[in-house]
């Protein structure tokens, strides 16, 4: 992709098997066909061996493996609520695997794929979506930070934490960059803006990673912007991509070259990786009361999953027993997360006043006082009884 | 030269007098000597110095890469700012005028006071939210709110409120090193610009030393024995002046505290004056409804209200949007003519 005199990267037509085809355009960044076909990018040379190639199938089974197994237990009531990442594993595998260990990520509350990346054990997301903690990893262990539930409100936190490592100067090929996820729909929001400008004036390392999946809950992307929502950096003064986002290929290439262009000091890039939400919104919805049916049928044809294991059937590079040890070591993953989550322990009722504030606090400790003695009035009734 | 001229007036007796404004500045440059993390965001603090002066002569002394004057956009810089102390830093940042903290509300009460409780204690973020309050100038509705009760309302972050020149920079020293975020809001009154009303209180001795004031500690600002008048800010100022008039004219004695903090609220030294005097007075430029007057006398009464021998009185704001009109303005605000009032209806009682 040519980057003109602005520093906007300007359309490239496409490899010539897109064209035409649903969802996508002369101008996305791709180097897997959904066919499972190799293609090149002049701008995105990369080179995986076949060991590299089947580590990211694994992350993409196993990924998609935790979402299913998380879905179904909130049906079964063991979960709150889940969002799923059906359709995007390939757009969060592919960045999250692009980033160096002293990245920070900025997810919103979907990215389990990158969570997966970080080393994050799903567990702990799950702790969050059964409704048994607040969420509470370490984001400095993992560099990956909490999840934002406030649309777009963590673009400036990314950026905020791209301002510190600028001033840390760490800087180069050892450096340090921040990514930040967001959707569609947060790009109609006031801080997303305002992290654009920031980023660009500033010059902050931070790659801004839209998954567009077409859909803000039931507001399609056609009442979103009139404009492709990588056009859109532009007018900030930075590059925007827009990448196959059910390519993981893709997503590794253009993400690992944005980050460094952050690294090197070369600021934000916007990239927006093109998918699509398979799946509801979360749990609590149901968009078979907004989309067509054939608008999904259409992008399983794309899925991130099945073009890989194309790829990898057709170059020779895996046989059966490696699909078949993915799918058993799944099935594990599976199993571990379900019994994990099924034997969360509640946390305790006076675990509400921990954190409030760094250190302990009069107020507080009287407020837990009383409530602890509440609670033992309980024990005494009981006692009498 | 008038007093509110000068930024520093001559010593008195050997001590050395700032505005409050030069002290918060001193305070704030002094931190950002020892502490390479600490920086400044906001708008016009750079060669501005800051429209109230809090940040006058930090660029010349910093430089533009820790004095950063930022675009209009308070949800972006105080945003950002949650980012940089989380990632490190510990950045000052100014919002103009409290009123304009609707703007930026989600990144202050969603994410500023929250993260660190969601992330189970795993994240902290240092940073001090600067903030000019309080009416008295014609500025109206949008401009001239205390809103500090608001702000004291959430928890997860401190509230601290300075009425004088040595605690504005003591507070200000000690925002800074704490590991919570914490609102730093001056009242314009007490700064001691020069296109304010004169105010000789807003200039007074400040230490040369980085000592902190701590946080969580109110000041008996005068003691007393026939009423007790809690306040903050710019209202301290001006019971103290009650208190002396009354003293000289009436032989009232009055013990007046300075809260300095509201979260933590130091509920012990109230308590205390309360004991003394049995009598309770608050004066608070902040809406009286649901706000810091409410919480001071709902303290005396969980805790030991057969202490008071009046019930309490309070001076505060109407519960009406601060008005433009000058004498409409002055008539809502908590001034020594409405406080003088409101102890002669408590002693009264």
């Amino acid at each position: 992709m040519a980057v003109d005199g602005y520093g906007a990267a300007t359309a490239v037509p496409g490899p010539a098997s897109l064209q035409g085809q649903a969802g996508s355009s002369p101008e996305l960044v791709q180097l897997l066909t959904p066919e499972g076909e190799r293609v090149t990018h002049p701008d995105y040379p990369l080179e995986l061996t076949a060991e590299e190639v089947k580590a990211l199938y694994r992350d993409l089974v196993l990924v998609r493996r935790i979402d299913t197994e998380s879905i179904a237990l909130q049906r079964q009531g063991e979960l709150g609520i889940w969002a799923s990442l059906l359709g995007q594993e390939a757009a969060q595998v592919g960045s999250g695997r692009a980033l160096g260990p002293h990245d920070m990520a900025f997810p919103t509350y979907r990215e389990h794929g990158v969570a997966w990346c970080r080393g994050l054990d799903p567990v702990k997301l799950l702790e969050l979506f059964r409704g048994v903690s607040h969420g509470g990893w370490d984001p400095a262990e993992h560099g990956f930070h909490l999840y934002t539930i406030v649309i777009g409100a963590q673009t400036l936190h990314a950026t905020g934490y791209a301002m510190g490592i600028q001033r840390d100067g760490a800087v180069g090929e050892d450096g340090q960059a921040v990514i930040v996820y967001f959707g569609d729909g947060a790009t109609s929001q006031g801080d997303v803006n305002e992290a654009f400008i920031w980023a660009s004036v500033f010059n902050a390392p931070v790659v801004f990673f839209c998954q567009n999946n077409q859909w803000a809950i039931s507001e399609p992307l056609e009442r979103q912007s009139r404009i492709p929502l990588y056009q859109r950096a532009r007018g900030f003064g930075f590059p925007g991509i827009r990448v196959d986002g059910n390519d993981v290929f893709a997503c590794l290439a253009v993400t690992r070259k944005a980050m460094q262009a952050a690294r090197d000091g070369q600021g934000p890039t916007f990239i927006e990786a093109f998918t699509y939400r398979m799946g509801a919104h979360t749990t609590t919805d149901d968009p078979t009361r907004y989309r067509l049916a054939s608008e999904l049928e259409a992008w399983k044809l794309k899925d991130p999953l099945e073009r890989v294991k194309a790829y990898l059937v057709r170059t020779g590079a895996a046989d059966q027993a490696f699909f078949e040890g993915v799918d058993e070591e799944a099935t594990v993953l599976g199993k571990r997360v379900r019994t994990a989550c099924q034997t969360m322990p509640d946390p305790q009722p006076l675990a509400i006043f921990d954190n409030v504030y760094a250190e302990p606090n009069a107020l507080l400790e009287a407020e837990r006082a009383q409530f602890a003695a509440y609670l033992d009035s309980f024990a005494s009734e009981e006692v009498a009884q | 030269m008038s007093v509110t001229d000068s930024a520093t007036a001559p010593p008195r007796g050997g001590v050395r007098r700032l505005t409050t404004a030069r002290a918060v500045a001193e305070g704030i440059a002094q931190e950002m000597e020892r502490d390479p993390r600490v920086f400044v965001l906001g708008e016009d603090i750079g060669a501005y110095g800051g429209i109230f002066g809090a940040t006058g002569g930090l660029l010349e002394k910093f430089g533009p890469g820790r004095v950063r004057d930022t675009p209009i956009s308070e949800t972006a810089f105080i945003g950002l700012g949650i980012g940089a102390a989380v990632e490190g830093m510990r950045p000052i940042v100014e919002l103009m005028f409290a009123d304009f903290f609707g703007v930026a509300m989600d990144q202050i009460y969603n994410h500023m006071a929250k993260i660190h409780y969601e992330s189970g204690g795993n994240v902290r973020v240092p940073m001090v939210l600067m903030t000019a309050t309080g009416g008295g100038y014609g500025d109206a509705e949008q401009h001239s709110q205390c809103l500090w009760g608001t702000f004291a309302h959430l928890p997860g972050m401190k509230v601290v409120v300075p009425s004088n020149p040595a605690d504005a920079k003591g507070l200000m020293i000690s925002a800074i090193r704490d590991e919570n975020p914490v609102v730093y809001m001056f009242h314009k009154g007490v700064m001691g610009l020069p296109w304010m009303a004169k105010n000789p209180r807003a200039i007074g001795p400040v230490p040369q030393s980085g000592d902190e004031v701590p946080i969580g500690r109110a000041a008996v600002a005068r003691e007393g024995t026939d009423a007790t008048v809690v306040t903050l800010s710019l209202s301290v100022h001006h019971a103290l002046d009650v208190a002396e008039q009354m003293a000289e004219a009436d032989g009232i004695s009055l013990e007046v505290i300075d809260l300095r903090s509201l979260v933590p609220l130091d509920r012990q030294t109230i308590m205390s004056s309360v004991a003394k005097t049995g009598r309770l007075l608050i004066v608070d430029e902040d809406y009286q409804s649901f706000g810091v007057s409410g919480e001071v006398a709902a303290t005396v009464a969980e805790t030991d209200p057969g202490m008071l021998r009046a019930p309490v009185v309070r001076v505060a704001v109407p519960d009406v949007p601060i008005p433009y009109a000058r004498p409409l303005e002055r008539a809502v605000l908590p001034g020594p003519d409405r406080i003088r009032d409101g102890v002669h209806r408590l002693l009264k009682a």
